[in-house]
């Protein structure tokens, strides 16, 4: 049993049909629920929910500000390597791209790290490209252990790797795993994704899963919206973090919202996803997952995602760069354009301005055993 | 009226504890402090930072109280125990509220790993004080293995859902001989004074201050109604009756 067997029967979903059956009173039923249901999630997702949207914000922010108070935790990506192998229509990364590919070596990452801790944050998201030849389980972990001295939590967004490899890199002191499957729609899926291990959408599906059985703290997952209709790719996205959560009750599993953003490619995704419907997402996850965390990351413009903080995101990167080695040395080549590159500093102000705390440290890597 | 509640060696006499986490900011603090009375400060250690500077959670709270890390986060009573133990030697001092939560959905706390943490805490020399889900054995097993007193859950943390276990929690002040102190659901201060008018003694609130319109004056609401809860409960409730009796007696003549 994985989630890919619960993802066949929500894939034979009449889901155009579904969309328009929906009726206002369906979502306001949802509302005035405890624990929401897959149709009420569906409702909340459908058009009808568009006019409610209000109502919607207003018990959403009810819901965060209970569960997660006035608080916001910081984070920031560091890129460790650009190398990978597999060619994907939306990434820079992708190896039919011809720039001058980067490594951090250990000294470098150290570096990166103190600029890093400087600005206050002690909470660490980890990126490569995926090459396993280039990026092998070793050098993580060797990157890791440099990390520790800097940060109270080290998270990875890298490649799926196996169960036995996430609890390699648990005991290296890795926490927390954030894994997009950045599209739901298998057809989709495989048109995106063209030549690679990534082409493996069953393994990169299971991989959250995996990461919950080795052990990890909190599992982030994600579709990257626009490249198949929202509505669709939202709720299956939601239905994946309910799996895990039922299942894994002792892991934190949060989602993320990204949109798609500019790249160094041509590509140009095939669903529009306005503002509006974005908040939409927002607000149908925090009501169908009221514990779970909202990251919102800087490929949202600073105007929105000032706005969006009220709404249920508990969790934001500042101080962003995506290329490597970007916090001490630019000029490399970014794995998207950011929209937001504010300074940790003015996210901390902009958040206190609004009454909120940035939160820079909210978890001790605990892997000493006791004795 | 001189009415202290003496825990690990330490007489207080604000039998309010209060939170430090979903404020909007870390220097509401103090002031909330002030208007509360507490003397008694629950910190996670997660969120301490001594590097961190004006963010430092550390840097707010007034060297007259009594810090109470707790261990949230800890997900086994082996992460407790080491938790506890980074907080005494980070010079948090020897108190300790166990928090084993599991799951993450509710955050209901795992009484057998609390008992565990609490068995080799407590053997340490450390004030111990759990968190759990109000059960009588398991309360009575907390007690047996050295916990100062005991904090069974009001409602599931952040949900301002009141006293929801009330009979239960009332069964462990009857029957577990040490202070019981409510912790988490309280969300109003009728409800606080609920729980000190069946025996409670103390009550521990984070959420219901922290996410109020205005926590400074919430904070004295609920100073004042955990005062007015523990008086009635020194002066003895009167009988509840089904049916009413006349204060003066219609067979009064008889006497």
């Amino acid at each position: 049993m994985s989630f890919f067997d619960t993802l066949a029967r929500l894939e034979q979903y009449p889901y155009e049909q579904l969309w328009k059956e929906f009726r206002e009173d369906d979502v306001k039923r949802a509302l005035g629920k405890g624990k929401l249901n897959e149709n009420d999630l569906l409702a909340l997702l459908s058009p009808a929910a568009t006019p409610l949207l209000e109502e919607m914000a207003q018990a959403a922010q009810r819901l965060t500000r209970a569960h997660f108070g006035y608080s916001m935790q910081l984070f920031t990506p560091m890129y460790l390597a650009d190398f990978c192998v597999n060619h994907c229509t939306y990434c820079s990364f992708s190896s039919i791209y011809d720039f001058p590919r980067k490594k951090l070596s250990l000294e470098e990452v150290r570096r990166e790290a103190e600029k890093i801790a400087a600005t206050g944050l002690r909470h660490i998201l980890i990126l490569t490209g995926e090459s396993r030849r280039e990026n092998p389980v070793s050098y993580i972990k060797d990157c890791v252990d440099v990390l520790r001295e800097f940060f109270s939590s080290v998270s990875i967004e890298i490649n799926p790797l196996s169960t036995a490899e996430y609890k390699e890199l648990l005991q290296a002191g890795v926490d927390g795993l954030t894994l997009y499957q950045e599209v739901y729609h298998q057809e989709t899926y495989k048109k995106l994704h063209v030549k690679g291990p990534k082409r493996n959408y069953r393994n990169r599906l299971d991989a959250p899963e995996r990461g919950c059985q080795a052990g990890f703290r909190s599992v982030n997952i994600g579709t990257l919206l626009g490249m198949y209709d929202w509505r669709q790719e939202a709720f299956q996205s939601a239905m994946h973090a309910r799996y895990l959560q039922d299942r894994y009750p002792d892991c934190e599993i949060s989602l993320s919202p990204p949109r798609f953003r500019p790249y160094l490619g041509e590509f140009n995704p095939e669903c529009d996803v306005t503002d509006r419907s974005l908040v939409q997402i927002i607000l149908a996850y925090r009501l169908f997952l009221p514990r779970s965390g909202i990251t919102l990351s800087t490929r949202e413009p600073a105007s929105l995602r000032d706005h969006l903080i009220h709404l249920g995101i508990t969790k934001m990167s500042a101080g962003v760069t995506t290329e490597v080695g970007g916090h001490t040395n630019a000029g490399g080549t970014p794995q998207f354009e950011i929209s937001d590159s504010r300074s940790v500093q003015e996210i901390t102000e902009m958040l206190y301005t609004k009454g909120l705390q940035p939160i820079f440290k909210d978890w001790d890597i605990l892997t000493e055993s006791v004795t | 009226m001189h009415d202290p509640l003496h825990i690990g060696g330490i007489e207080l006499t604000s039998r309010l504890f209060i939170g430090t986490g979903k404020y909007s900011r870390n220097t509401l603090i103090p002031e909330v402090i002030a208007s509360s009375g507490s003397q008694v400060i629950t910190v996670a250690l997660r969120r301490v930072d001594p590097q961190g500077g004006a963010e430092n959670i550390m840097n707010h709270i007034p060297g007259h109280m009594t810090l109470l890390p707790n261990t949230s986060g800890a997900r086994t009573a082996e992460e407790a125990v080491r938790i506890a133990r980074l907080a005494r030697a980070a010079g948090l001092g020897n108190w300790v509220k166990i928090e084993v939560i599991n799951d993450q959905k509710y955050l209901l706390p795992d009484n057998l790993e609390t008992i565990r943490a609490t068995e080799i805490l407590a053997a340490e020399g450390f004030v111990v004080l759990p968190y759990m889900s109000p059960d009588l054995s398991a309360a009575l097993r907390l007690r047996d293995a050295g916990a100062a007193a005991v904090m069974p859950l009001g409602a599931p943390i952040g949900t301002n859902r009141g006293l929801r276990t009330k009979e239960l929690v009332r069964i462990l002040i009857e029957e577990v001989n040490l202070p019981i102190i409510v912790d988490a659901g309280i969300g109003k201060p009728s409800e606080a004074a609920e729980a000190m008018e069946m025996g409670a003694a103390a009550v521990l609130l984070n959420t219901a201050i922290a996410t109020a319109r205005n926590p400074l004056v919430m904070a004295e609401a609920f100073r004042e109604a955990i005062s007015a809860g523990r008086k009635a409960y020194l002066a003895g409730l009167g009988p509840v009756e089904e049916v009413a009796f006349a204060s003066s007696p219609l067979t009064g003549f008889l006497n």
